[in-house]
Order: C-alpha cells, then sequence, then structure tokens
C-alpha cells in the first residue's frame, strides 16, 4: 500500500535502529568493564598527569578479595570506613565460621587506609602479622581474615 | 532519532571522588528504546494500513510515560542501578508490544471472528507490571531482607506451582499443558511467580548449606564426587521438576525449575560435578517421561521430524519454521510478512514472528539485547558485596537465559516444544508481571553492588538471625 521504496527503507532501517541500540548499549558495557579511569588520563595534560599519577598510586581506590568464597568482589573506597564481619549490615558480608558478626575494619585517615580487629574471636592477620591495634595497610599486602584474604590497590 | 547512541556514556560520570551513577546513560538508552518502538509501530501502521492511527498517539504517551516513571523511580530510590538493565527491558517491551499489535492487524485484515485487540490489553498488563516494579523497589530497601522469608517465600512458590495441577482441568488447562489459573476471564500462569519464590528460597539456601555442599566430597576420575547424603537437596529438586512435568504435563517449567536448581548449586559450590549429575538426572527422568506418558512422546515426536506430523502436532512449529525461512537474512520488514499463520503467534511463538519480519539480523538482535540483559544480571552478580545477592542475581539472570534458550530452542526446531513463554516479548500478563519484578529485584541488587562503600545506616539491633558464634576466651 506504501511505495516499494519506502518499505525497503523501513525494512532496513529499522534493523539499522535496532543494532545501533546494541551499540549504544555495548558502549556503556565498555565504559562500564574499562572505567572512566582511560578517559580521566587521556583528558590531563601530559605534564600534569605525571604528579597526579604518582598521588593515584598512593591512595588505593579499591578492595579486592583476592581468597575464599568471595573471590573477585570489588568494593570502591570512599572517605566512610569498611567494616567487615557476618553481620548482615557489614560492607562486607562474610560467610565463613571463622569470622565474627563484626570482624574487622578498615579505616581512612588522609588518605591512607589502617585496619583494627573489632575483637574477633579468631583473629586479623595482615601479612603474617596478627593485627592488634590500627595498622597502616600498603597497597597489595594481603589481610586475612578466616578462609578470606582481601587486599587494596590503587 | 540517533540521539541516544551518540551521547557519550562517560558523560554520566562526575567527577573521582564519587563513582558514577550512570542514570543520564540510563535515561539516554531508554529514550532510544522508546524510540525504537515507536518507530516500529508507525512502520507496521504505515505498512499494513497504509495511515498512521490516532492510537499511536495515545500509545506513545502511555509507553513514554511508564518509563518515564520507572527512571524516576530508578533515579530516587536506587541512584547506582546497572544503568542498562531498563532500556534492554523497555526495548524488548516495546517490541513485544509492536508485534501483537501487527498480529492484531492481521487478524482484522482477515477478517476473524475474534477481533479482540491484544496489544492494548498487555499495555494494561505492561503497566500493572510496573507498579509491581515500583513497588518493589520502595518497599523492598534492602535485597538482604528477602532472605529472612527464604522459607515463607519456598512455601509460597510450592503452592503457586501445585495449584494448577491440583485443579480441575477446565480451569487450569490450556492447549494440554495444565499450567494455568482460568477465573472469570483472566488466566494466570502462577509457574512465573513460583519461579522468582524459589530462585529466591534457592539463594537463600544454598547460602546457608554451601559450605557442606562444597568441601565434603571425593574425588572420582578428576571429578569432585559429593557424599551421597549430599545429593538430598538435588534429589527433591529433580522429585519437584518430575512431578510437575507429569502433573501438569508442561516440560518448560519442568526444566526451567531444575536447571535454575542446578546452576545455583554450581554457582554456589563452584563443583562443576553438580552439573553433571544434574543433567545425569534429568535425562533419566525424562526418558521415564518418554516411555510412560503420551503426551511427551508426541512432544518428542513432533520435534524430531515436524513435517512428518504436518496436520496434527507437528503444525505450529513447521509453519514457525516457514516463516523464518520466509524471513531469511533480513526478513520481510515490519508488517511485510504473514507471521499469523503460525498457530497463537502472539504468545507461544512470537519470536517467529520476529524471525520472519526483522529476519536473522533481527532476531540475533533481540538475543542480543536478552544477552545484555543477563550480562548486566551476571556483572551484578560479580560485584555484589554478599553472598545472597551474589547468588540470587546470578539465579535471576541465569533464569532469563534459560528461559529464553528453551523457548527459542523450541520455536526454531532445537528443543521439544514447551509452554514457555518468551520473557518480556510475548503476550501473556502473568509472564511479563513476574518478569517486571525479576527485574525489580535485579535492580535493587545492582544498585546495592555499585554502591560505593559506606556505612548501610545505624546498625541494626536484632542480630537474631545471625548464626550464633564462637564464644571469646
Amino acid at each position: 500500500m506504501t511505495a516499494e521504496i519506502v518499505l525497503q527503507i523501513f525494512r532496513f532501517g529499522f534493523l539499522l535502529l535496532l543494532w545501533l541500540f546494541i551499540f549504544a548499549a555495548f558502549r556503556v558495557v565498555r565504559a562500564d568493564l574499562f572505567g572512566g579511569r582511560a578517559g580521566r588520563v587521556a583528558s590531563v595534560p601530559p605534564r600534569a598527569a605525571a604528579p597526579a599519577k604518582k598521588k593515584a598510586r598512593g591512595a588505593p581506590k579499591t578492595l579486592v578479595v583476592t581468597a575464599g568464597p568471595l573471590t573477585g568482589t570489588k568494593i570502591t573506597l570512599g572517605d566512610q570506613p569498611i567494616l567487615i564481619g557476618r553481620a548482615d549490615d557489614s560492607t562486607l558480608v562474610l560467610t565463613d565460621d571463622f569470622a565474627s558478626s563484626r570482624h574487622a575494619r578498615l579505616t581512612n585517615r588522609s588518605g591512607q587506609w589502617y585496619v583494627e580487629d573489632l575483637g574477633s574471636t579468631n583473629g586479623t592477620y595482615l601479612d603474617q602479622q596478627r593485627v592488634q591495634g590500627p595498622l597502616l595497610v600498603a597497597p597489595g599486602q594481603p589481610i586475612r581474615i578466616g578462609q578470606t584474604a582481601l587486599e587494596l590497590r590503587s | 532519532m540517533t540521539a541516544g547512541p551518540t551521547t557519550d556514556p562517560r558523560a554520566a560520570a562526575p567527577g573521582t571522588a564519587t563513582p558514577p551513577k550512570r542514570r543520564n546513560t540510563e535515561l539516554a538508552l531508554l529514550g532510544f528504546a522508546v524510540v525504537i518502538t515507536l518507530v516500529a509501530q508507525a512502520i507496521v501502521d504505515l505498512t499494513v494500513t497504509g495511515s498512521l492511527t490516532a492510537e499511536l498517539a495515545t500509545f506513545g504517551l502511555w509507553f513514554t510515560a511508564l518509563w518515564a516513571v520507572a527512571h524516576l523511580v530508578v533515579r530516587r530510590w536506587a541512584p547506582y542501578a546497572d544503568p542498562l538493565l531498563l532500556p534492554s527491558v523497555a526495548l524488548l517491551v516495546g517490541l513485544g508490544l509492536s508485534f501483537i499489535h501487527r498480529l492484531d492487524l492481521a487478524a482484522q485484515q482477515a477478517g476473524s471472528s475474534v477481533s479482540r485487540e491484544d496489544a492494548p490489553i498487555q499495555l494494561v498488563w505492561a503497566t500493572l507490571g510496573m507498579v509491581l516494579f515500583v513497588g518493589v523497589l520502595l518497599v523492598l530497601r534492602d535485597h538482604r531482607l528477602l532472605s529472612r522469608f527464604a522459607y515463607t517465600l519456598a512455601l509460597v512458590g510450592l503452592v503457586l506451582l501445585a495449584i494448577p495441577a491440583v485443579l480441575p482441568s477446565s480451569l487450569s488447562e490450556v492447549n494440554g499443558a495444565k499450567i494455568w489459573i482460568r477465573v472469570a476471564g483472566f488466566s494466570i500462569q502462577p509457574g512465573e511467580f513460583a519461579k522468582i519464590c524459589l530462585t529466591v528460597f534457592f539463594a537463600a539456601y544454598l547460602v546457608d548449606k554451601r559450605d557442606v555442599l562444597a568441601l565434603a566430597s571425593r574425588r572420582v576420575m578428576g571429578l569432585e564426587l559429593p557424599r551421597g547424603r549430599d545429593l538430598g537437596p538435588v534429589l527433591v529438586a529433580w522429585m519437584l521438576s518430575i512431578l510437575v512435568l507429569v502433573f501438569e504435563r508442561d516440560l518448560g517449567s519442568s526444566l526451567l525449575l531444575f536447571g535454575i536448581f542446578v546452576v545455583m548449586l554450581y554457582v554456589a559450590t563452584e563443583r562443576a560435578s553438580w552439573l553433571l549429575i544434574g543433567l545425569g538426572l534429568f535425562a533419566a527422568g525424562a526418558l521415564v517421561a518418554y516411555q510412560i506418558f503420551g503426551h511427551v512422546q508426541q512432544r518428542v515426536d513432533s520435534w524430531l521430524d515436524p513435517f512428518a506430523y504436518y496436520d496434527g502436532s507437528g503444525f505450529q512449529v513447521a509453519q514457525a519454521l516457514f516463516g523464518l525461512g520466509t524471513g531469511g537474512l533480513f526478513g520481510a520488514g515490519l508488517g511485510g510478512g504473514r507471521p499469523d499463520q503460525v498457530p497463537v503467534a502472539k504468545s507461544d511463538f512470537i519470536a517467529a514472528a520476529v524471525g520472519e519480519e526483522l529476519g536473522l539480523f533481527g532476531l540475533v538482535a533481540v538475543i542480543i539485547v536478552y544477552l545484555v540483559l543477563v550480562e548486566r544480571g551476571l556483572r551484578t552478580s560479580l560485584i555484589c558485596r554478599d553472598a545472597f545477592g551474589k547468588l540470587l542475581a546470578a539465579g535471576l539472570a541465569f533464569a532469563i537465559a534459560w528461559q529464553v534458550f528453551v523457548v527459542l530452542g523450541g520455536v526454531t526446531g532445537l528443543l521439544p516444544l514447551t509452554g514457555l513463554t518468551t520473557p518480556f516479548l510475548a503476550y501473556g500478563g502473568s509472564s511479563l508481571v513476574a518478569n517486571f519484578v525479576l527485574v525489580a529485584l535485579l535492580v535493587r541488587i545492582s544498585d546495592a553492588a555499585r554502591r560505593p562503600a559506606a556505612p548501610t545506616g545505624p546498625p541494626k539491633p536484632a542480630l537474631g538471625d545471625a548464626p550464633t558464634e564462637v564464644v571469646q576466651t
């Protein structure tokens, strides 16, 4: 009922539209996977980038679970302290028979992170050392709680 | 028209301090999905009737309002939710509505006696689904609350699942499958809701028990086999799905249920042996069912060679295959094919209609939209911080993937035909509403997972449900 050429435009135009949507969705997926980081570094002039990068290396950005049932879990670090334990309202909820309900806490003091044991039964270990008072955590240093191991990454 | 994709996804990222919420990305993609839907409707109207109808404007306003509400609710009450979940669903629902509308027009043109229009009804169902979506997001502020009602939900799920089996056939049977409740002109498929309830229960149950199920095992030929007594849960799930197969005569619900349980078991324990055990159990059950029950034999026969049973049970699949063949690579164009040649094209065989009018490229695009939805669900599961949320997100995402696979497998002749509906796309109120609830749960979990670490409110006084601790010495 409509001209043949218009029908053909509809036919292929609509398919194009569908695939454009998928293209747009994939761009979002990609941005999500690789983060805004690439874009941010590129937008900063090279000279200014050097000190900024150095600072970024010092300040950890994520907490990563490297062993245990939650392996692969990442937590983006902000200014707020991170509570680890079996209690429902912990930031990282462990299901580990060797963890207490409020096991340990990570706190940010001017860009540096300290780990603190909250009186747990089986203890928190930084490297091989049992955590007694607040200890400074360097990026890459493993924190062990029961079967779970965590580390800070910048 | 192409304003959506050109929006820079990074534009939504505010600064370095707070992680991006990406609500503007979601808005742009939602707009794009709505535009695609409206274009589809306009093309259908133009091609089939030669002119645009006034209903298009009403539909457009209603449909746009629906997703605007969804977006605002998510912006307010789940600000960190994944930006792709809602747009994918919007596109699928919109495409489904367009195809149902297209089949309505075909029925009118054929002058069939049943001139009831299904598209407006489906839009009402979508609105009801959206009400529930909003309701779930408002009421359920923390998905971990769900795990407290796990056993209640399990009971609700089982009752929902059992109702059609118990009801007399006149109230529960449509085309041989006893999976309905038909009261006063409404038909509800309770299995769709049971799916969600049971997935929540499986997640809560497996978080509790996975240590036992994962650790106690023997190694046989490179596979970690569980102990005999740990087979209990999987056997119960298997019995349940077999009962569904026998009493409701529906392979789809049976496969769906058992598949979700086995995969969640695998995700919870990281033991591949559970997959093999599940596969073996189902194969055994299906084989026995094939030997005993006539309706299973019929389904399998018409699957193996639909054209041999063209005059009977194979007619539907054969017509669908003809439709897909006619569609070819690029399809006949919206409104250009004859998808009404397939019986019940609106609900069970909407994928055949998509394949005929949009071709392989269109059908693959639709499947990729499902893929995006499922990927976002699994991604949510990966970054979620609590085990229950992880398992629930994985289970829900897998439920969508598995259902799409089973339905499309049935339509394309890969699997025997089942009574499941294509999520979001197909005509059917219960399926649509239930899947809106499912997406609401995913949105809720993804909001919690992507939210930056912060104290989650004041510590709850009631820790009564927390497991007991070793007394400190």
